[in-house]
C-alpha cells in the first residue's frame, strides 16, 4: 500500500474515531460534568460562608479535577480529528514529496503512530495523574502525549524536507498528481466546504468582536458577586450567582463549538472532494454521502447554537447531525477500501 | 506547480510546523504552570472570603481573570496557526480550480498567507505588556485579510463550470 492510500484511509479512520468520541462525550459527559462543576462551585462558596478554608480548598481541588476531565476529553476529540485532517492533507501533497517510496511509507507510518499516541496520551492524563512521575506537575500520560506531538513534528519535518527537494528540482519518488474529475460530488464538496469555512470565519469574527470581552468581564463580575454573597451568607444569592456562571459558561461553549465545527467540517468537505476519485462507489451513492455529510455539517453547529434557546432537544438534533457525518464518512471509507482492494487485485 | 500553489502549500506546511512547535513548547513549559496558577488564584479568593478578607478575595479573582485572559489567547494562537495552515494547504492543492488570472490567484494566496501569520500573532501580542492595542489591530487586520481572501476564493470556485 502506498503512503498516499495509507494516509487517506488512516485519516478518514481518525476523523471517524474523533467524531464518535465527540458524540459520546457530548451525550454522556458534557452536561453532567457542567452540572457537577456548578454544584461544587456552590459547595466552595458555602464553605467560604462557613469560614471553612480547608473545605474551600477541597472544593476547588474537585473543580480542578472536573475541568481536567472535561478539558482532556475535548482535547482528545480535537486532536483525533485534526490529526485525521492533517493525514488527508499529507495524502494530497504526496505527489510533490521527492523521497523514495519506502521512506514516504515509513514517514506515513510514523505520522499515524504519533496521531494515535497524542490523543491517547491526552485522554489518559486525567486517569493517570502524577502516579510514579518524577516531575512536579507533568505525569506519564502528559509525557506520552508530548512524545506523540514530537513524533508528529518529526514526520511533518520529513514531509517538508521531501517537498523542499521537489521544489529544488529533485523528482525521485514523485507520483502523478491526484486525479480530479470535476464531478458533481467534487464541486459540491469544494464549494460547500468553502462556504462552511467562510460562515465559520464570520461567526468567529462576530463572537470575538461582540461577545468575547463581554463574556470575560461577565465571568469576573459573577465570581466577585459569588464571593460577596458568600461573605454575606446569602444562600439564594450564591445559588443565583452559580446559575449565572453556568449560563455564561454554556454561552461561551456553544459559540466556540459552533465556530470551530463550521470551519472543521468545511475543511473536511474540501478534503473529501479530493479523494472522490478514490471512492469506488456509483455516482448516485457518492452524491448521497455528499448530501448527508453537508447536511450534518450544517445541522450540528446551527443546533449547537440553538441549545441556548431551545435547550436539550437542540442538543439532541446537533448530536444527530454529528451521527450523519459519521455515517457519510463511513460510507466514503468503504468506497476507498473497495478502491484499494480493486487496485491491489489489479497489481497482483 | 504555480507560484500561488507554492505559497499556499509550502507556507502552510511551515506554519503548521511552527504552530506545533509553539504548542509543544507551550504544553511543556507554560500550560501546566498556568493552569496551576489559575486554580490557585480562585482557591485563594474563596479562602480569603472564608477568612473574612474581602479585598484580597476580589484581588485574587482579578488575578485569576488576568491569567485566564493570557491562557485563552495563547491556546487560541496555537490552534488558529495550525487551523489556518491546514486551510492553506487544502486550498493550495486545488488552487488551479479558482477561476481567476494567475496574478489574482497569487494575490489571494499572499493575502491568505500574511493574514494567517498576522491574525494569531496579533492574538498572542494581546498578552504582552503594553502591546494589547497593537495586538488587537494586527489580529483584526489579519482576520479581515483571511476572510476577504477566502471570500475571493469562494467566488473563484463559484465560477467553476462542470
Amino acid at each position: 500500500m502506498s503512503a498516499g492510500r495509507m494516509l487517506i484511509m488512516g485519516g478518514i479512520a481518525l476523523i471517524v474515531a474523533g467524531m464518535v468520541f465527540g458524540d459520546i462525550f457530548a451525550v454522556f459527559v458534557l452536561h453532567q460534568n457542567g452540572g457537577r462543576t456548578g454544584e461544587t462551585l456552590l459547595a466552595a462558596a458555602q464553605a467560604a460562608t462557613d469560614q471553612h478554608a480547608a473545605g474551600v480548598r477541597d472544593a476547588f481541588t474537585r473543580i480542578g479535577d472536573l475541568l481536567e476531565d472535561r478539558g482532556t476529553k475535548v482535547d482528545t476529540h480535537v486532536h483525533l480529528t485534526d490529526a485525521g485532517y492533517l493525514a488527508l492533507l499529507l495524502a494530497l501533497v504526496q505527489p510533490y514529496v521527492a523521497l523514495p517510496a519506502q521512506r514516504k511509507k515509513r514517514l506515513a507510518e510514523i505520522f499515524m503512530a504519533g496521531s494515535v499516541m497524542l490523543p491517547v496520551g491526552i485522554f489518559l492524563i486525567h486517569y493517570v495523574g502524577l502516579a510514579y512521575s518524577p516531575f512536579r506537575v507533568i505525569g506519564w500520560a502528559s509525557v506520552l502525549a508530548d512524545v506523540g506531538g514530537a513524533v508528529l513534528v518529526v514526520a511533518l519535518a520529513g514531509e517538508i524536507w521531501g517537498l523542499w527537494k521537489y521544489f529544488c528540482g529533485e523528482r525521485l519518488g514523485t507520483e502523478p498528481e491526484l486525479a480530479t474529475e470535476n464531478t458533481w460530488s467534487e464541486r459540491v464538496l469544494l464549494s460547500g466546504g468553502t462556504m462552511l469555512v467562510l460562515l465559520g470565519f464570520l461567526h468567529g469574527a462576530w463572537y470575538a468582536g461582540l461577545d468575547l470581552y463581554e463574556h470575560e468581564q461577565g465571568e469576573v463580575r459573577i465570581l466577585n458577586e459569588l464571593a460577596d454573597q458568600a461573605a454575606a451568607n446569602s444562600r439564594a444569592g450564591m445559588t443565583q450567582a452559580v446559575n449565572d456562571y453556568g449560563v455564561l459558561a454554556a454561552r461561551k461553549a456553544v459559540s466556540i463549538a459552533a465556530h470551530s465545527h463550521l470551519i472543521e467540517f468545511g475543511l473536511l468537505a474540501m478534503l473529501l472532494s479530493f479523494i472522490q476519485p478514490y471512492v469506488f462507489l456509483s455516482e448516485t451513492w457518492k452524491r448521497r454521502w455528499v448530501m448527508v455529510l453537508l447536511a450534518g455539517s450544517l445541522i450540528l453547529p446551527v443546533f449547537v447554537l440553538f441549545e441556548m434557546h431551545i435547550g436539550l432537544p437542540a442538543g439532541g438534533i446537533a448530536d444527530a447531525g454529528g451521527l450523519l457525518i459519521i455515517v457519510a464518512l463511513t460510507g466514503m471509507l468503504a468506497g476507498v477500501l473497495r478502491y484499494t482492494g480493486r487496485a491491489d487485485s489489479v497489481i497482483s | 506547480m504555480s507560484g500561488a500553489r507554492k505559497i499556499l502549500i509550502f507556507g502552510g506546511l511551515a506554519l503548521a510546523a511552527f504552530g506545533m512547535l509553539y504548542g509543544l513548547h507551550y504544553a511543556l513549559f507554560v500550560e501546566h504552570q498556568t493552569l496551576d496558577s489559575m486554580g490557585k488564584s480562585l482557591t485563594e479568593g474563596f479562602v480569603a472570603v472564608a477568612d473574612q478578607r474581602q479585598p484580597q478575595a476580589h484581588e485574587a479573582v482579578q488575578a485569576y481573570a488576568r491569567i485566564k485572559y493570557n491562557y485563552v489567547r495563547q491556546v487560541d494562537s496555537h490552534s488558529h496557526w495550525i487551523g489556518l495552515a491546514m486551510l492553506m494547504i487544502v486550498l493550495g492543492a486545488v488552487f488551479d480550480r479558482v477561476r481567476f488570472s494567475e496574478r489574482t490567484r497569487r494575490w489571494l494566496a499572499i493575502g491568505l498567507q500574511v493574514g494567517s501569520i498576522l491574525f494569531p500573532f496579533g492574538v498572542l501580542l494581546q498578552t504582552a505588556d503594553g502591546s494589547a492595542r497593537l495586538g488587537s489591530v494586527l489580529a483584526t487586520a489579519g482576520a479581515g485579510l483571511v476572510t476577504i481572501a477566502l471570500a475571493g476564493v469562494a467566488v473563484g470556485f463559484a465560477r467553476l463550470r462542470s
